[in-house]
C-alpha cells in the first residue's frame, strides 16, 4: 500500500514551516528530502512517523507500518549492542538480531558495551535497529551523519536490499546516498513567517 | 513489555543506573532523625511510622525524573511512540519498573530501620502493608510527573511541584494506617482508602500519562 501525504501542513513550535506538501510513494521506492537547515525536512518526518499532530492535510498509509529513526540513535550506553539490537527486536516482535548486525558489520562488536562504540559505530548501530523492527516504510533523519564512506556504501546496501522487499523508504540527506531515488526539495513548501498567522490557538502554548 | 521491564530492571542494576539512590536516601534520613530528635525512645516510637513514611515518599521523588528523562535525550522515547505497544502501556511498565527498583527496596527496608525509631512492635505489620499498598500509587504518580516535565532540562524542581500535592492523600492514609496499626488500634480503614488510592492511579494514571507525553514529544 502506498504512502500518500495530501496537502499536508505542519508545524514546529507553534509556528507554520511547510505548507501544502503533498507526494505518494509505492512500495519499492525511495525518496529523498533535501532543503537547507531549518526548512521543516525533521518537523516533516516527524509528522508523518505520527510523533506529532499536522497542521491541516492528511498522512495516509503509515499507521503502524513507519520505523523512524531520527538524530539520537535511542542506544544505551551500558548495554551491549547485541542486548541493544535485542531490545528492539522484542519490542517489535522480531527476531533476526544476527542478520541486522552483519549488515551493518556490527558483529566483531556484539558484546561490547554501546556507551564505548565511536560517533559512527553508534551511528550504525542506530541504522541496524530499523532491521529489526520489521516495518515497511523507514523514515530517516540525516542517517548518515558521522559515518565514513564505508559505512555508507553499507546503508545505501541495507536501503536497496530493503527496497528490494518491497519497502519503502523516506531520507531526509544532505549527501549524494547514490540511491536511484525521486528528489524532493523542500524549500518551495515552507512557509513565509511574516504576515502568517498562528496555527490553531492552543498551539501557541504546547 | 516484558523486554522493557527486562531492559529498565537491567539498567538500573548496571553502574549508573540509579538503583541504590532512594534506599540510601531512606536509610540516611531514618538512621539520622533519632539523633536530632535526641534520645527520647517513647517520642521516637510515637512518630516512627509518620518519619518512615515520609522518608519513603521522598526517597521515591527523589528517582522520578531517572524515569523519562533518560530515555527521553537518547531518542527512545521517539521510537517507542512509534513501536506496536501503546504508550500507555509503556508507562505502566516504565512505573513498575519504578516500583520494582524504588518501592520494594524500600518496603523490605522499613521494618529493619523502625527498629531505629522504636516502633511498637505491633506496628510492624501495619507499616509494611501500608507501604506495600502505596508505595505502587507513589511510582505511578510519579511517572505522570515525569512524563509531565519530561522536556524540560533539569526539571527536578518543577516535578517536585508538580508531584507533592498528588502524593499528599497517599501520605496522609499511609501514615495513618502505620500510625494506628502501631499504636495498636484498628488500621482497616485508612488501609481501605490506601489501596483504593492505589487501585485508582493504577487505573487512571497511565491514561494521563500518556496523553502528558504525546504533548511533549511533538
Amino acid at each position: 500500500m502506498e504512502l500518500t501525504l495530501s496537502d499536508l501542513s505542519v508545524a514546529r513550535g507553534g509556528l507554520p514551516v511547510l505548507a501544502g506538501v503533498s507526494l505518494s510513494l509505492a512500495p519499492g521506492h525511495a525518496l529523498v528530502l533535501r532543503g537547507p537547515n531549518g526548512s521543516g525536512k525533521t518537523t516533516l518526518l516527524r509528522t508523518i512517523a505520527g510523533l506529532q499532530p499536522a497542521l491541516s492535510g492528511q498522512v495516509t498509509g503509515a499507521e503502524d507500518r513507519i520505523a523512524y529513526a531520527g538524530h539520537a540513535d535511542g542506544l544505551k550506553a551500558m548495554l551491549s549492542v547485541r542486548e541493544n539490537l535485542t531490545f528492539w527486536a522484542e519490542v517489535f516482535g522480531t527476531r533476526d538480531v544476527e542478520r541486522a548486525m552483519q549488515a551493518f558489520a556490527l558483529v566483531p562488536l556484539a558484546e561490547r558495551l554501546a556507551g564505548t562504540l565511536s560517533a559512527g559505530q553508534k551511528r550504525r548501530l542506530g541504522l541496524a535497529r530499523l532491521l529489526v523492527t520489521g516495518r515497511t516504510i523507514w523514515v530517516l533523519d540525516e542517517p548518515t551523519v558521522s559515518l565514513d564512506a564505508d559505512a555508507v556504501a553499507l546503508f545505501a546496501g541495507a536501503v536497496r536490499a530493503h527496497l528490494a522487499q518491497g519497502g519503502m523508504a523516506l531520507i531526509a540527506t544532505h549527501i549524494d546516498l547514490g540511491l536511484e531515488a525521486a528528489v524532493l526539495d523542500v524549500t518551495p513548501f515552507r512557509v513565509a513567517l511574516d504576515g502568517v498567522g498562528f496555527g490553531s490557538s492552543d498551539e501557541a502554548f504546547l | 513489555m516484558r523486554a522493557l521491564l527486562v531492559r529498565d530492571l537491567r539498567l538500573a542494576l548496571r553502574a549508573g543506573g540509579g538503583f541504590g539512590l532512594g534506599l540510601a536516601f531512606f536509610l540516611i534520613v531514618v538512621v539520622l532523625v533519632p539523633f536530632s530528635v535526641g534520645p527520647q525512645p517513647e517520642l521516637l516510637g510515637r512518630i516512627a511510622a509518620g518519619v518512615l513514611w515520609l522518608a519513603a515518599l521522598l526517597a521515591c521523588l527523589l528517582s522520578l525524573d531517572r524515569i523519562l528523562a533518560l530515555d527521553f535525550e537518547d531518542g527512545t522515547l521517539d521510537v517507542l511512540a512509534t513501536a506496536p505497544l501503546p504508550l500507555e502501556a509503556v508507562l505502566s511498565v516504565k512505573a513498575l519498573a519504578h516500583w520494582l527498583t524504588t518501592g520494594v527496596p524500600l518496603v523490605v527496608a522499613a521494618p529493619v530501620l523502625a527498629v531505629l525509631l522504636n516502633l511498637p512492635a505491633a506496628g510492624y505489620a501495619g507499616l509494611v502493608l501500608s507501604l506495600a499498598l502505596g508505595t505502587p500509587a507513589l511510582s505511578v504518580i510519579g511517572t505522570f510527573g515525569a512524563a509531565l516535565t519530561v522536556g524540560i532540562k533539569r526539571g527536578g524542581l518543577l516535578l517536585s511541584l508538580l508531584v507533592l500535592p498528588l502524593y499528599v492523600p497517599t501520605l496522609i492514609f499511609g501514615a495513618e494506617a502505620a500510625r494506628r496499626s502501631a499504636q495498636g488500634l484498628d488500621a482497616t480503614t485508612p488501609m481501605l482508602m490506601l489501596a483504593g488510592i492505589s487501585a485508582g492511579v493504577l487505573a487512571l494514571m497511565p491514561f494521563a500519562s500518556a496523553a502528558v507525553l504525546r504533548v511533549n514529544l511533538r
